[in-house]
């Protein structure tokens, strides 16, 4: 069985069913949404900062404001892309169709990210821009040192949640299990286990938290992470090979 | 072809399907029968490779179904419950398979054709009808031209007219050569489609046998007698070497008997009769007595009850049902 027809049949699948639609544009309509209105925010309230505060003022990073919601439609889509497959019993056609399960799950995750992968790019871009013309005199320029490379990191962080939530579908089957671990843990618990001191140690290795340090472009005073950017996109790399990896066994293993 | 051999599924302490061999030949339609929970689903999805077996081994001509390149054009099968994604149309969805077995596009456009589905071709899968899902899933299961047709239930949710439709479609598919299982739990279904059974009850093979053979090994004929002078009647026939047994409504039956024979001794002994026939005991009671005995052979710890009266004897004690079939 040739890979390319795997993947030509994966695109049909995506590319037929609405949920992709909607839960992809609510990613791009969220983040640019919330950017945007964070933006206009923090520009009223620049002249009222502190000296220390105006230096670690970060354009770059506060127009990707939006991104911590809109990275929770990307974990619908990612969890429905893979969980779809199990709640419509769909999978055991497409077992049936494609036996080498791993064939099956690859070439579904490689077409599902690649499409995580531009809308990303297209929702970290617009989201900047449309971030720095709110932000006014106090704005990044994309020729900055380190814009650029926050810009591409906001595509490619919105990719590895999106691939990380479907190794956690893999693995659990449920959408509705998925979905109830995934958003909590994203929109609630990694950001209490980041901020209270007793756990920011062990937090701030969280796929989220690891892999937003890419989005940051001016580094915060007290900051003393012990990962760069790409660093941090690497950890966060490693969290999306294990879920992946766990949900091939998963596969593998199970009776569909 | 699809051989089966040993082909064993435990769920935990529970075995769904036990110890299954037997082989399906092409050019016949090969009903597979038993009643609901019997593991006829587990056994085909074992077949297709989305169950693990526990032990055993499945060959679908000669190979694994994982090792098969492009499994549809090979094998094609309807599962018993609706398995696709609702939010999908039905081209897309019959598209998604083509695409992933190398299968022509044009091929989708003339399974619909087939099955009727033309003109619901764009519509979302979730409005569909039971009758509409069927329908679907044997257009699924035709797309690739395979060689071998699995169908579970597939009458289920059918109207008449889609009931006749399947029947045609099974028998020519099998006039073509090919090889057609079909499960269901309905004997009467069989009877009608069917040239080859393998009946199963708790996971266990119960029968592999023609039709034919079935039909005539366990299809119970009696004659039935109505007179007002029963226990005159019950004397005389005893007296000839004749057991006649009470049924319902007054009536004797004589197991394998001949009306030719009783009607004699009864003028002989001028008896009245109200009724004289021969009858036939249907093949669903014969199914059901055969998947009866299964349940009792399994539950059988102490003494078990004799057969109970104007019921055709059991096997003898330790044997399986089955195994005389195989031996005949």
């Amino acid at each position: 069985m040739a890979t390319t027809q795997v993947l030509r049949s994966e695109w049909t699948k995506i590319r037929s069913v609405a949920s992709t639609v909607w839960t992809l544009s609510l990613a791009v309509v969220v983040t640019v949404a919330l950017g945007m209105l964070i933006a206009a925010l923090s520009n009223s309230d620049f002249d009222s900062l502190s000296a220390r505060d105006r230096l670690s003022f970060d354009p770059t990073y506060i127009s990707f404001a939006g991104m911590s919601l809109g990275q929770l439609a990307m974990i619908v889509f990612g969890v429905l892309v893979v969980s779809n497959e199990y709640s419509t019993g769909m999978i055991r056609t497409s077992l049936a169709a494609v036996p080498r399960r791993g064939t099956f799950l690859f070439s579904k995750i490689a077409v599902a990210t690649g499409l995580s992968l531009l809308v990303g790019l297209a929702t970290s871009f617009l989201t900047f821009f449309l971030g720095q013309a709110m932000l006014g005199e106090h704005r990044a320029q994309i020729g900055d040192p380190g814009v650029l490379r926050a810009v591409f990191g906001g595509g490619l962080y919105m990719m590895l949640i999106a691939m990380f939530s479907m190794g956690v579908a893999a693995m659990l089957r449920s959408p509705m299990l998925s979905l109830g671990i995934l958003m909590p843990f994203f929109f609630l618990v990694s950001n209490i286990l980041g901020n209270v001191s007793a756990t920011q140690k062990v937090g701030r290795y969280l796929p989220d938290q690891a892999g937003s340090r890419i989005l940051q472009v001016v580094t915060p005073i007290d900051d003393d992470k012990p990962y760069g950017p790409w660093g941090g996109l690497g950890i966060m790399a490693l969290w999306v090979i294990a879920a992946i990896a766990g949900g091939y066994v998963t596969l593998r293993k199970r009776d569909a | 072809m699809i051989e089966l051999s040993g082909l064993t599924k435990r769920y935990g302490d529970k075995v769904a399907v036990n110890n299954l061999s037997f082989t399906v030949r092409p050019g016949i339609v090969t009903g597979f029968l038993g009643p609901n929970g019997a593991g006829k689903s587990t056994t085909m999805r074992m077949i297709l490779g989305l169950d693990h077996p526990t032990a055993g081994d499945v060959r679908i001509d000669g190979r694994h179904y994982e090792q098969l390149k492009d499994p549809l054009t090979a094998i094609g099968a309807l599962l018993e419950a609706k398995a696709w994604h609702g939010g999908r149309s039905a081209r897309n969805h019959l598209l998604c398979l083509a695409q992933s077995n190398g299968i022509a596009d044009s091929r989708v456009r003339e399974v619909l054709e087939t099955v009727g589905l033309t003109a619901v071709a764009r519509k979302k899968t979730k409005g569909f009808s039971m009758g509409m899902g069927q329908r679907l899933g044997i257009a699924a299961a035709l797309l690739g031209d395979p060689r071998i047709l699995m169908f579970d239930e597939p009458v289920n949710g059918l109207d008449p007219e889609g009931i006749h439709w399947i029947r045609n479609l099974m028998k020519s598919l099998a006039g073509q050569g090919r090889t057609v299982f079909v499960s269901s739990h309905l004997m009467s279904e069989m009877a009608l489609t069917a040239e080859h059974l393998v009946v199963i009850g708790q996971g266990r093979l119960l029968a592999d046998t023609s039709m034919a053979d079935f039909i005539a090994r366990n299809s119970r004929s009696y004659v039935r007698v109505r007179t007002p002078q029963r226990e005159r009647m019950r004397d005389v026939l005893h007296t000839a070497g004749i057991t006649a047994v009470e049924a319902g409504g007054g009536a004797l039956e004589v197991d394998g008997g001949k009306p030719e024979r009783i009607g004699e001794l009864a003028a002989q002994h001028q008896i009245v009769l109200h009724e004289l026939s021969s009858q036939q005991a249907s093949l669903e009671e014969a199914f059901m007595g055969l998947t009866a005995e299964s349940v009792e052979y399994h539950a059988q710890a102490g003494p078990a009850p004799g057969p109970a009266p104007g019921q055709a004897p059991g096997p003898a004690p330790g044997q399986a049902w089955g195994d005389g079939w195989r031996k005949g």
